[in-house]
């Protein structure tokens, strides 16, 4: 049976992208995911047009849930919030490969429901959204 | 070590007809008896033979089926009692689980006997189900819950244990086998000298009563809980032990059908227990189904279910201990540990080493194991636990072993 754990993934585990935080984030945002204790913190900072000027994550636990969101960090750098908000669970899952179980698939998808939750609090519409965050 | 055939273990792996499964290609090694374990023939077919030849509601009809039923009911409730050799079949009350029979506790005799500036003692290595039910007590009385510490082996701290007792705690709720570090506590000696201060105890025998011979007479305790999904029986069934006349003076748990003697507008009566605290209609065929689980385990003797599982998880740590990178907790005596096995290899985090275990067909539990007090004082996130029963043998251990090695090629430990 082929492993979730690619080389790829055990790389963004052991030398995690944009770890770290922001010290002028308008966007800050942190959850966990009980299950498996995985706690994943997002800040972003926003330029002039409203683009994601810079991201850092911070956080603790799983392989698949840390690599995930050094991989999402390095998706949403750059993109508008209105491009940011459109990622869907679908990007991140080909972004890691292979199947998940339902129970790991919660860890593959905290940052980005962490990300969504920050972005949508600071736009103000986090009540619309929360069918779509419980859905993550 | 010289391996001591206690029984045919081939033999009984026939019994369990799960353990035939073949999962992502491989044969199914089921390493998480902790959390529930496999079911044989004997008590799937008797709760089969319950629903198709005698299935009705008990104490109440009149016909033979319901009569049938009620002294299969209390047929199993006599061999509880005989298993655990409580006096009477009256000292046991079933119950959902181990955490029902805690919170029953809690409710019908702590209200009574915890007050305002009381103490309970617990220990570092509980499960969440024996500390939750006690915050809640505490907080509605008043009372302070003092804490057992442990050694980083896993040992109890003798010195805190009489400290506390001391002070005058009213109740000591403690585990007979820790389920993350597998240690046995010595709960006789510890209920003798909880007795000489007036202090009452709780044996949490969850992980206990499923895998070594247990004498509530001569452990001398005053409540022992258990539950049946642990040992081979159905989920939902359970037991609460309550030494000699303690459920008389305790108040009602629950209120409805079944536990009343008289009812009233305005004021009712209880039955004697132990029906007072088996209130509307219970899980009768659970309990059948336990009966049956302590028959096929008594069948074996759980003095060489016990012995096996001893050599198997010396095994197990002898074996695992040789993999790079490992830590393994609790202690390291076979003798005063259980047959739980709870691990970390280096930076892999317990839930992927569950995913990749899983992927060899090994099922294992990761994670806090419903105790997140002593893994804070254990300081670390998580672990992942391999536990063991009757049925498991040294090829699976091994098996482990090399699922373990395929784990740090892939981590490049």
């Amino acid at each position: 049976m082929s492993s979730i754990y690619s080389e790829i993934i055990l790389d963004y585990y052991r030398n995690p992208r944009n770890k770290g935080k922001l010290d002028r984030a308008q966007i800050r945002a942190k959850d966990t995911n009980p299950l498996c204790g995985d706690v994943i913190e997002i800040q972003m900072e926003l330029d002039g047009d409203s683009k994601v000027k810079d991201i850092r994550f911070n956080g603790m636990g799983c392989a698949i849930s840390q690599a995930s969101a050094s991989m999402l960090t390095e998706l949403v750098k750059g993109k508008s919030l209105d491009e940011a908000r459109k990622i869907s669970k679908e990007d991140i899952l080909s972004l890691i490969g292979g199947q998940l179980s339902a129970v790991r698939l919660k860890c593959a998808l905290l940052s980005l429901k962490v990300m969504k939750t920050g972005l949508y609090n600071y736009i103000g519409s986090l009540e619309n959204a929360k069918e779509e965050l419980s859905s993550l | 070590m010289q391996k001591t055939v206690q029984y045919n273990v081939e033999k009984v792996r026939q019994d369990f007809p799960i353990l035939q499964r073949i999962i992502n290609g491989k044969p199914f090694i089921y390493l998480d008896n902790a959390a529930t374990a496999q079911k044989p023939r004997q008590v799937i077919e008797t709760l089969d033979r319950f629903y198709k030849e005698y299935n009705a509601n008990i104490h109440r009809g009149i016909y033979k089926v319901s009569e049938e039923a009620t002294a299969a009911h209390e047929e199993a409730r006599a061999k509880v009692a005989r298993f655990i050799n409580a006096r009477s079949p009256n000292e046991i009350v079933f119950v959902r689980g181990t955490t029902e029979a805690i919170n029953l506790v809690a409710h019908a005799w702590g209200r009574k006997n915890v007050g305002l500036g009381d103490n309970i003692m617990l220990t570092e290595m509980e499960h969440h189900s024996n500390i939750v039910p006690w915050q809640l007590l505490a907080k509605e009385k008043g009372a302070s819950l003092k804490y057992v510490g442990i050694t980083d082996q896993g040992i109890l701290e003798r010195y805190e244990f009489q400290q506390h007792l001391q002070s005058g705690a009213k109740l000591f709720a403690v585990a007979h086998s820790s389920n993350v570090l597998g240690t046995i506590n010595p709960v006789r000696e510890l209920i003798r000298e909880a007795h000489k201060t007036g202090c009452c105890v709780l044996v949490d025998a969850a992980q206990s009563v499923p895998h070594m011979p247990v004498d509530v007479q001569d452990l001398d305790c005053d409540f022992l809980a258990f539950s049946g999904h642990k040992m081979c029986g159905p989920t939902g069934i359970g037991v609460l032990y309550a030494k000699g006349n303690l459920f008389d003076e305790m108040v009602p748990f629950h209120g409805g059908g079944e536990m009343i003697s008289e009812v009233h507008p305005y004021e009712s009566s209880w039955k004697p227990p132990p029906y007072k605290f088996e209130a509307g209609t219970t899980n009768i065929e659970g309990a059948i189904g336990l009966g049956a689980a302590i028959d096929y385990l008594s069948n074996i003797g759980l003095r060489k279910i016990r012995l096996h599982e001893r050599e198997i998880t010396a095994y197990a740590i002898d074996k695992l201990s040789r993999t790079k990178g490992i830590t393994i907790y609790g202690p390291s005596d076979p003798q005063a540990r259980g047959g739980v096995v709870s691990f970390n290899l280096g930076d892999v985090h317990p839930h992927d080493m569950a995913t990749l275990l899983d992927e060899d067909g090994i099922a294992v539990r990761s994670g806090q194991h419903c105790a997140q007090p002593l893994h804070e004082r254990l300081g670390i996130p998580a672990t992942t636990r391999a536990s063991f029963y009757l049925y498991n043998t040294e090829d699976e251990v091994d098996r482990l072993a090399n699922s373990l090695e395929r784990v740090r090629g892939i981590f490049k430990l």
